[in-house]
């Protein structure tokens, strides 16, 4: 029975591709349109938290290095979502254009597979866009080889974090309600996440410390931060992948029934 | 492949022609979460490979319902349905190779043109580059969207969408086609131009199960034709047999400008040549309630024997006996419409 089996499985491979192409496709076509949405935030928030306040001097010199970490989290983890939480609530709610991938012959989860494995793509090219651009504006960037591993683990469970909540975000939101996703999902995230201060600095204002230690992403900024300049205090790392990748099971798991819930009545 | 036997109902469900059967549907139910009805109440029927088989019910009858839990987009709460002998709920990811549906509303990949909604699709199947190409290319011709192949479908009419829709179906070669509610809301002439080609398709190889609430769409394009309503069949035969079944060979539909009483149509059944009078009352719609039976204008329909023609004149005396005049006339032989009027003791629409 190897033959068929086989070759069913290769034709689900097949169509996980064809959709993951489809992907490409249109992104590569709308390559000006994704560079702006995943570059224009962080390079903001670099610009102005890096050098502006650091040339009026509001900040200590070596803030930016500690705050650029930060926003390589903040990148990962936010464009993973956005990548899979817009398009699900929209094609879903309105568009319907998941269907026809629905269709095709595979399972189910390998479509919402695929879009988590898209939201990853897009995430690392995002954040790595960043490292030119800390370059260009800070003039130098914190890095060590050393710390390369933790580095890309840091990105990686960054980005399935991300990835986990877009898809939790993008099939519990109703299409009706998706101008709260930025109110009330996106800004909390955005500023409780730790891209901006480091974690164990928060000792001073120890309720916003509890609020911070609940948000997943304080966690890719700290282990960002234990990877890239490991002198400023930081939560080890230890603590911050086992802590990700928790979370990322509740997400995923939590996120994936969802999408059944969704794509079957 | 596993023979199904249906559960018995007072007419037969499978084709007659035992060519082997696309799709056998036995006992299918589906209760939605928290709905307090089943949208569809344990429905069987076999489809023959190559058949053309129409579902013809009103709004909300299960039409969608049964094709999407055929094209394993809703899980049935009980029952079996195997589509080219597949069962959908046990290998879903197979039946889906089976089959291709023409939705009732637009899900068309807005960020694709048109060409590539077709060659796209063809590829999630796993239809090869070169072939996906070919068939795109022939299929746009064949249903005329050559010279807007490269256009986003955002703006295209609701009859060009069908079309695009029907042409992606077509790319991966399904045996069976299912296409809901194909033609409501285009004009005639859109119409006419799909009719043409489901018409092309008969003589292909595929299967084609078609929803619609369009008398005159099943009638012209189905072998055999299912009548359902809330969620149950209540006749399954071939237009002309389902139209047969009913006695006489005229109708003769009159409304009066007065509500009345049973003996109005005791009288009028009464008429020499007249089989059978149904009444027909008006349907609430758009939540808009209907005014009570008795107190609606009188609406009757008259099955004859012989020339409707000829029971105009005896029909209206009745009438003005019992005080009321005509208002309005139809003659005609019996339509689908009447069989459903028969079914029900109400108008599809
Ligand atoms: N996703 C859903 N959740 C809950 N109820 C549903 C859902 N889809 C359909 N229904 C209900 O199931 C019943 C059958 O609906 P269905 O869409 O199958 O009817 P239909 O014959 O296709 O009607 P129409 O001609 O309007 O398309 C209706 O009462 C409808 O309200
Ligand atoms: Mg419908």
């Amino acid at each position: 029975m190897a033959g068929p089996i086989a070759l069913e499985q290769a034709t689900q491979w097949r169509a996980f591709r064809a959709v993951l192409r489809r992907d490409l496709y249109v992104t590569w076509r709308e390559l000006p349109a994704f560079l702006a949405q995943v570059i224009l935030q962080p390079l903001f928030l670099l610009f102005v938290f890096g050098k502006v306040l650091g040339s009026l001097g509001y900040t200590r010199n070596n803030y930016a290095h500690l705050l650029f970490p930060g926003l390589l989290a903040l990148t990962a983890v936010l464009t993973a979502m956005q990548t899979l939480a817009f398009p699900l609530v929209a094609e879903f709610g309105w568009t319907k254009e998941i269907e026809d991938r629905l269709l095709a012959p595979m399972p189910t989860l390998f479509v919402a597979a695929e879009k988590v494995l898209f939201a990853l793509l897009r995430s690392f090219v995002a954040t790595l866009i960043m490292l030119p651009i800390g370059v260009l504006i800070l003039g130098s960037i914190p890095w060590r080889w050393s710390g390369f591993p933790l580095f890309v683990a840091g990105l990686v469970l960054g980005a399935l974090v991300g990835a986990g909540f877009g898809l939790l975000m993008g099939t519990l939101v109703q299409p009706q309600r998706i101008n709260l996703l930025f109110s009330l999902v996106f800004t909390p995230l955005l500023f409780t996440g730790c891209s901006q201060y480091p974690w164990p600095s928060l000792d001073r204002l120890r309720w916003f410390q509890v609020v911070t230690a609940a948000n997943p992403m304080t966690y890719v900024s700290e282990s960002l931060r234990g990877a890239l300049v490991p002198s400023v205090p930081h939560i080890q790392p230890w603590i911050c992948l086992l802590v990700l990748a928790v979370a990322i099971c509740v997400l995923m798991s939590v996120g994936v029934k969802g999408f059944y819930r969704r794509a079957i009545d | 492949m596993p023979k199904v036997h249906p559960r018995p109902y007072d007419f037969e469900v499978l084709p007659r022609n035992d060519a082997g059967h696309a799709v056998e549907v036995v006992d299918l139910v589906k209760r939605y979460p928290k709905a307090p009805v089943n949208a569809v109440d344990g429905v069987s029927f076999g489809v023959a490979a190559g058949e053309v088989f129409g579902l013809l019910g009103p709004n909300g009858a299960g039409k969608t319902t049964t094709v999407g839990m055929l094209t394993t987009r809703v899980r049935p709460t009980g029952g079996r349905a195997l589509v080219g002998g597949i069962d959908v709920m046990r290998d879903p990811v197979r039946a889906r190779r089976q089959v291709a549906v023409v939705p009732q509303r637009s899900n068309l990949d807005r960020s694709l043109s048109i060409r590539d909604n077709l060659v796209f699709h063809a590829a999630y199947h796993g239809v090869p580059a070169r072939e996906r190409e070919r068939r795109a290319a022939e299929l746009l011709d064949q249903f005329g969207l050559l010279d807007r192949a490269g256009d986003k479908p955002d703006f295209f009419s609701g009859g060009q969408g069908q079309r695009v829709m029907i042409a992606r179906a077509l790319m991966h070669a399904p045996q069976v086609l299912f296409l809901d509610e194909p033609t409501t809301g285009l004009d005639p002439a859109a119409r006419l131009f799909v009719w043409d080609r489901l018409r092309e398709l008969r003589d292909s190889e595929v299967t084609l199960i078609l929803t619609t609430h369009d008398m005159d769409e099943a009638a012209f394009l189905a072998d055999r034709v299912a009548i359902m309503d809330h969620g149950r069949l209540l006749a399954l035969d071939t237009p002309a047999a389902l139209i047969g079944g009913l006695e006489g060979e005229g109708t003769l539909e009159l409304a009066a400008d007065g509500s009345a009483d049973g003996a109005v149509v005791d009288a009028l059944a009464a008429l020499t040549g007249v089989e059978r009078v149904e009444t027909v009352h008006l349907q609430a719609e758009n939540g808009a309630e209907a005014p009570p039976p008795a107190a609606q204008p009188l609406r009757v329909r008259l099955y004859l024997t012989g020339d409707a023609a000829l029971h105009v004149a005896p029909a209206a005396a009745v009438l003005a006996d019992h005080g009321l005049a005509l208002q309005d006339v139809k003659l005609g032989t019996p339509t689908l419409e009447d069989v459903f009027i028969h079914l029900t003791g109400r108008t599809l629409r």
